[in-house]
Order: structure tokens, then C-alpha cells, then sequence
């Protein structure tokens, strides 16, 4: 550079010439020390740091509900559990949600595993920040851990008129008496699925997987609560009633000696779908909804039951986090997907087990031949043989996931 | 190419001779300033977070993944007498695969290099075959990869037909697949610093070899090898670290018995809500590289060329 080039003119547009006298007015040197000043370090440190101590959170004190002003709501849910039309590319109920009401609505796929999820935002919780999300969907112990730490806000049921639509036995539970923080979005079952053509026999009970032609090809789930939850049905233990450490252990035995001795492949979250697909898994430990959307994708070949010992059930729950500024709005979409006609249609898509009362009749009007579905509206029969695995302390819990991760290779 | 190249031999040292005039520092530190913030935000702040984090301990009575600041040593020696079966497991699974990968892709970068030299063309075209991977997310390959080696698959039923399996034997969920996977998805960070190396390798050396009645082997070992070392130790180190800290292949192509360290920091984190445990791991691992990486550059004499 041997000349130095003249200062250019400021441009002639009034929004541009705006934006570059801002520019001029920050010195470099000013944002690096403010990015990097003590007070930044501080709060980076802080944002990283590990829940801390019960008394340390919430220091921000209670949101204010910006509903009014802000019409939006963002809700957190797990892959393939919203009905969605691959011709629009869109949601239908929930663009009929902002189309009713004027929230705009935006849907996040945003969750794969319930213990991945929460060591995602569980810091920002603790410090009563937003996470980014007004509405979440945590399984029934995880939504337990969040209403216990204090993560979620309460529900106001004025403005959930249809919060009465509950199914009768959901409405009380021990995570959440009165259903204070919490509403069921929708429930399955754990049980067993084989593949039809390489297991014409099928299976009907948990052990009938350790059987020897099936050595390598069995897959069980990741989900504790679900695989040994099944195993201690086989052994006659009620998992939802006083059981304790022996219990536990004996089953978690049988899991050992099944993945020492090759008969199981793999331990598996959602992707034993995958095997199931490829060949690779015959029988495994799964979801039912799961396998009936394989059945619909593919060929269908694989059939699910709950074993003859009993099978697991769990529910996933919507619930507002603690930093959440649009807590009506969130109130508004629970209400709105309280409506039997619109929970019928979600249950038409996504097969789980719909927690609405009403909707079974709903769904005569919608699609017929789903009404006596058994995994969308199981028959009393059905699910007295299907136990939610009871509530563990904290010291338990972190005691059993231990040995459990340790059983499965981790 | 000029990416290539700047891995294989970092500019810089040629221009360290000359010492710049005193009055151009100032500049430079503030060039630098923006490469030291980005450090020090991304990097040095996390690691004194890990590191800190590695010594909490419970809260008394506290809910899952409750913690306090402590400083209890014994984190690491509960994740080292616990998981030392896993390190280990990575460091031999990662150095398979860069020795694979080594044989694999040594002749490939020759033949890219040197064999091909004078032809443009076909060289483009092969560093381009090289690179094609990187098109596609490495994730979306290895589910492929489980797809190709399935039960079901072709690649088992011939190995079955000429014995090479067992007839009840598998590819998936083994060690060799996660070996392997790891081999294939890092195989270009071994070939191009090589390819890197040996494009500048002066054909004259070679032919002066010859001239000196040195066979074509006792060339390549005496002229052609030393003279790629700088390529082969950072196609090594590029492949090596990356791999021995490694998840994806284990998860996707393994099973219980193939879990490798990552997986297990990932578990401690992420299932069991232990976070001193997973930090405690984390810093265990990043010791234990640094310690393999330094006395392997030792071994190999070539500091000045990293």
C-alpha cells in the first residue's frame, strides 16, 4: 500500500448510512473487552458450569408471561409424534391451532433421548433461564425429575377447559399429583416384536428371545425402565409395586449373561427399527408404536405383543420450563390438542396409545377402522397387563443407571 | 490444493530467519487477537470448565445430576480403575486403524504423486476421488456402511461361501467393523498430507539414487520414505487422535463388547448424569493423547516439521 485511500462518502441510503455510522461508533478494542471482560468469563463459566447446588438456582426470579404481546408458542417433541402431510410439508392440527387461536406456532423435533435432553438444558434451568422452548415432551420419571427440581411452571387448568378430557387413570400420578405441571401428550407400550417370516412360532414371552436359533439376531432397547423392566415382569416381579435392589439385580443378571454369552446383538435406542429393516435384528425388545410405522413404511412383516408375564407402560408429558415467557400460549396448545376430534387425528398418525377421552368416538368420524385399534384405544383387558415401572429415588436411580450402563458395555 | 499442501508443511519456517523489525509486533499481536479470543472462548475457558467440573463432587442428598464444587481426586481414580479397559480399547482400536489406513494410503498418495505425475488431469481427478467422501456427512456413510455389511447383505454371503465366515458368522456389531469403519472414514486425512509430501518429492534424488547402484526398494526406503516422513507423521497424528476419541463407528458398527472411550464419556454425561466423571474421563483422555502424541513426534525426530 503506497497511497493511502481517500475516506469514502458516506452512502446516500438513509438505513445503510445508519448502520455504518453504528458501525463506526463501536472501537474494536471496546467489544473485545467487554466480551472478554471479567463479567463475561463469569458468566460463560456460569452457563457452563453443572446445575449447582438447589439453593443457587433460580436467580433470575419468575419470568413475566409475555402471551399478549408476543403470540407465539415453541414446542420441543420427539421425532414422528405430530401428524404431518408430506404434500404440504406442514403440521395440519397445529396450522389449524395458529389458524384458531393466532399463535404462531413453531415445532422442534428437538428431542432423541430424555437423559441426552436434559443434560442439554438442564443448566440453563437450574438458573431459571429460557431454554429456547415454551413447551416440552419428557417421559413420565424424567417429567417426575423436573417437577421434583422445580424446572417446570405451573399449569393454570382455566385455561385448559378441556384438561377434564383426561383419561381417568392418568389423572393422578405419583410424579405429579393433581396433574398440577404436567399432561399426558401420549402413552405406548414396551413389548416384544419379531420379524413374521423368520419367526413364523413368534414369541410370547421375554425368554422366548434367548432361544438358541436366535443366537446374535435379538436386540433390546437402551431404555432401562423398558428391558429390565420386561425382565422382571418374566421373573413375576410386578414393576409397578415394592420391588427393590434384589429384584433389580436379578434381572439385570439375566441381561448380563444374554449379552456375554452373544444371544443378544446389540442394546439399541429407536434405531433397532433399523435392523429390524435390514435383516440384522429378528426379535427384539421395542415400541409399539414404533412397529406399527414400519409396518405402514415397508413391507409389512413384524408383529407386536405384549409378553404374557405383562409389558411396560410409560407416557411422555408436555409440560412449560421454568423460563418460558409465553406460559398461556403453551396453555392455549395444550388445550386446543385436549380436543377429542384433534387428539383423533394426532392418534391416526402417530399409533400411540391417545390419552384423550372422547377421542375413541372422535375417531368412528375420522377413520373407522382404527377404533378398536388396541395400541391407539386399548380395551381395559389390555391394559391391566401392561404396569408403569414404579418411581425411583434419586439415590436409585443414579445407583441402578449406573450398574445398568455398565451391564451394556458403557 | 493449497490447503493440501499448508498441512504437510506449515509455512513459517523459511521466513523465521529473518526477524521481523521490532516496530511491526504491534500489528501482528493485533492480527492475532481475534485467533487468541477464539482460543480463549472456545478453548481455554471449557477446559478450565472441564477441569473444574472433573472434581465435584454429590450434593448430600441432592437429586440426579446434583453437584458441588470439591476437589475430590478420587473422581479420576474411580474413572481410571473403572474404565481403563475402554482406553485401552480405543488407543489399540485407533492404532489399527491408522496403520490400515497408512497401508492403504500410502500408495494411494504415490501413486497419486508420483506415478501419475505430468498427467494433471489424472491427478485432479484422483485427489478428487480422494476427497468425494467429505461430500457426503461422514454419519450417513456409516449407516451405509452397517446396510453394506449386514446380515442379509452379499458382502457376508460371499464371505460365507469361500469360508471366510462361519456360517452364523457377521460383520456388524464386531470389532473389525468399527476398525474398519474407522479406517474408511479417515483414510483422506492419511492420503493427502502424504500426497502432499511426496508431490514435492524431486524425481532427480530418485534417478541420482539409481545412478548409485541403489535397487528400486532400497531407493524408496533410503530416498522416497524419509523424504514423505513429514506427510506420513501428520496423516498419523490426523488420523490417530481423531480416531482413538471416536464414537460414531462403535455406536453404529459395534456392540457392547466394541464400546470405545468416547462412548463412555458420552454414557457417564449424558445417561448417568455423572459430570465430574464424564469431565474427569475427558481430561484423562486429552493427558493420555497428549502424552502418546509427544513421544511419538519425539520417536519420529521430525518437531520442526509439525
Amino acid at each position: 500500500m503506497t497511497r493511502s485511500r481517500p475516506r469514502r462518502p458516506a452512502p446516500v441510503d438513509p438505513a445503510v448510512r445508519a448502520l455504518v455510522a453504528a458501525q463506526r461508533g463501536v472501537s474494536r478494542r471496546s467489544v473485545l473487552a467487554g466480551g472478554l471482560g471479567a463479567a463475561g468469563v463469569g458468566a460463560l463459566l456460569a452457563a457452563c458450569g453443572t446445575g449447582g447446588t438447589p439453593g443457587s438456582s433460580g436467580t433470575s426470579g419468575p419470568v413475566t408471561d409475555r402471551s399478549e404481546t408476543e403470540k407465539v408458542v415453541r414446542w420441543a417433541n420427539w421425532t414422528l409424534y405430530l401428524d404431518y402431510d408430506e404434500a404440504t410439508q406442514s403440521y395440519p392440527t397445529l396450522e389449524r391451532f395458529s389458524a384458531e387461536t393466532g399463535i404462531e406456532a413453531t415445532y422442534a423435533e428437538d428431542i432423541e433421548d430424555n437423559d441426552a435432553y436434559f443434560g442439554k438444558v438442564q443448566g440453563q434451568l437450574a438458573n431459571g433461564q429460557d431454554i429456547g422452548q415454551d413447551l416440552v415432551t419428557l417421559t413420565d420419571w424424567m417429567a417426575g425429575r423436573m417437577v421434583r427440581l422445580g424446572y417446570t411452571q405451573e399449569l393454570d387448568k382455566a385455561n385448559i377447559p378441556n384438561a377434564d378430557n383426561l383419561l381417568a387413570s392418568l389423572q393422578d400420578v405419583s410424579f405429579d399429583p393433581g396433574r398440577a405441571h404436567t399432561m399426558t401428550w401420549q402413552s405406548g407400550f414396551g413389548g416384544l416384536a419379531w420379524n413374521t417370516q423368520a419367526v413364523p412360532g413368534g414369541l410370547r414371552t421375554v425368554s422366548d428371545l434367548w432361544a438358541p436359533e436366535l443366537r446374535g439376531r435379538v436386540e433390546v432397547l437402551s431404555e432401562m425402565r423398558d428391558t429390565v423392566g420386561l425382565i422382571m415382569l418374566d421373573q413375576g416381579v410386578d414393576v409397578a409395586g415394592e420391588w427393590g435392589d434384589d429384584e433389580f439385580f436379578a434381572a439385570l443378571e439375566v441381561l448380563e449373561a444374554q449379552i456375554s454369552s452373544g444371544q443378544i446383538r446389540q442394546v439399541k435406542g429407536n434405531s433397532y427399527a433399523e435392523d429390524l429393516v435390514s435383516g440384522d435384528a429378528l426379535a427384539v425388545i421395542g415400541w409399539s408404536g414404533d412397529i406399527t410405522v414400519l409396518n405402514f413404511e415397508n413391507e409389512p412383516m413384524w408383529e407386536f405383543v405384549l409378553p404374557e408375564a405383562g409389558g411396560t407402560l410409560w407416557s411422555d408429558n408436555l409440560m412449560i420450563p421454568v423460563g418460558s415467557p409465553h406460559k398461556a400460549n403453551a396453555e392455549a396448545l395444550i388445550n386446543f390438542y385436549y380436543d377429542p376430534e384433534v387428539a383423533a387425528e394426532v392418534a391416526a398418525y402417530v399409533n400411540y396409545i391417545c390419552p384423550v377421552d372422547g377421542a375413541q368416538e372422535a375417531m368412528a368420524a375420522f377413520d373407522p377402522e382404527l377404533v378398536d385399534n388396541e395400541l391407539i384405544f386399548p380395551s381395559d383387558a389390555t391394559l391391566e397387563r401392561a404396569h408403569v415401572f414404579r418411581a425411583l429415588t434419586p439415590e436409585e436411580e443414579t445407583r441402578y443407571n449406573d450398574e445398568f450402563q455398565a451391564v451394556i458395555g458403557n | 490444493m493449497s490447503i493440501v499442501t499448508a498441512i504437510g508443511h506449515g509455512p513459517g519456517n523459511a521466513r523465521a530467519a529473518t526477524s521481523p523489525a521490532r516496530a511491526a509486533r504491534g500489528p501482528a499481536y493485533l492480527l492475532l487477537a481475534p485467533g487468541i479470543a477464539y482460543l480463549g472462548v472456545f478453548f481455554v475457558i471449557p477446559v478450565v470448565a472441564l477441569l473444574v467440573t472433573s472434581l465435584y463432587v454429590p450434593v448430600p442428598g441432592g437429586d440426579v445430576g446434583q453437584f458441588q464444587p470439591a476437589f475430590e481426586w478420587q473422581n479420576y481414580v474411580t474413572v481410571l480403575s473403572t474404565y481403563w479397559p475402554h482406553l485401552v480399547r480405543s488407543f489399540g482400536y485407533a492404532l489399527v486403524a491408522t496403520l490400515a489406513a497408512l497401508l492403504i494410503g500410502y500408495p494411494v498418495a504415490y501413486a497419486i504423486a508420483v506415478r501419475a505425475r505430468g498427467r494433471p488431469f489424472v491427478q485432479a481427478m484422483l485427489l478428487v476421488l480422494v476427497i468425494a467422501p467429505f461430500f457426503t456427512s461422514f454419519i450417513l456413510r456409516t449407516i451405509a456402511w452397517k446396510q453394506i455389511l449386514a446380515d442379509e447383505s452379499f458382502v457376508v454371503a460371499a464371505l460365507r461361501a469361500v469360508q471366510l465366515l462361519p456360517p452364523d458368522g457377521r460383520l456388524t456389531a464386531t470389532a473389525f467393523a468399527v476398525v474398519a469403519g474407522l479406517t474408511y472414514n479417515f483414510l483422506p486425512f492419511m492420503t493427502l498430507p502424504i500426497y502432499a509430501s511426496l508431490e514435492r518429492l524431486d524425481p532427480r534424488l530418485v534417478e541420482a539414487g539409481g545412478d548409485l547402484y541403489a535397487s528400486g526398494p532400497t531407493t524408496f526406503w533410503r530416498v522416497t520414505l524419509p523424504l514423505s516422513m513429514p506427510g506420513v507423521v501428520s496423516g498419523t497424528l490426523l488420523t490417530f487422535i481423531p480416531a482413538s476419541g471416536d464414537f460414531v463407528n462403535s455406536v453404529l458398527l459395534g456392540n457392547n463388547g466394541t464400546t470405545m472411550i468416547g462412548q463412555v464419556i458420552d454414557s457417564r454425561f449424558f445417561k448417568v448424569s455423572d459430570y465430574p466423571g464424564a469431565a474427569a474421563l475427558s481430561v484423562v483422555l486429552m493427558v493420555a493423547i497428549l502424552l502418546l502424541v509427544t513421544s511419538y513426534i519425539r520417536r519420529a525426530g521430525t518437531e520442526d516439521l509439525l
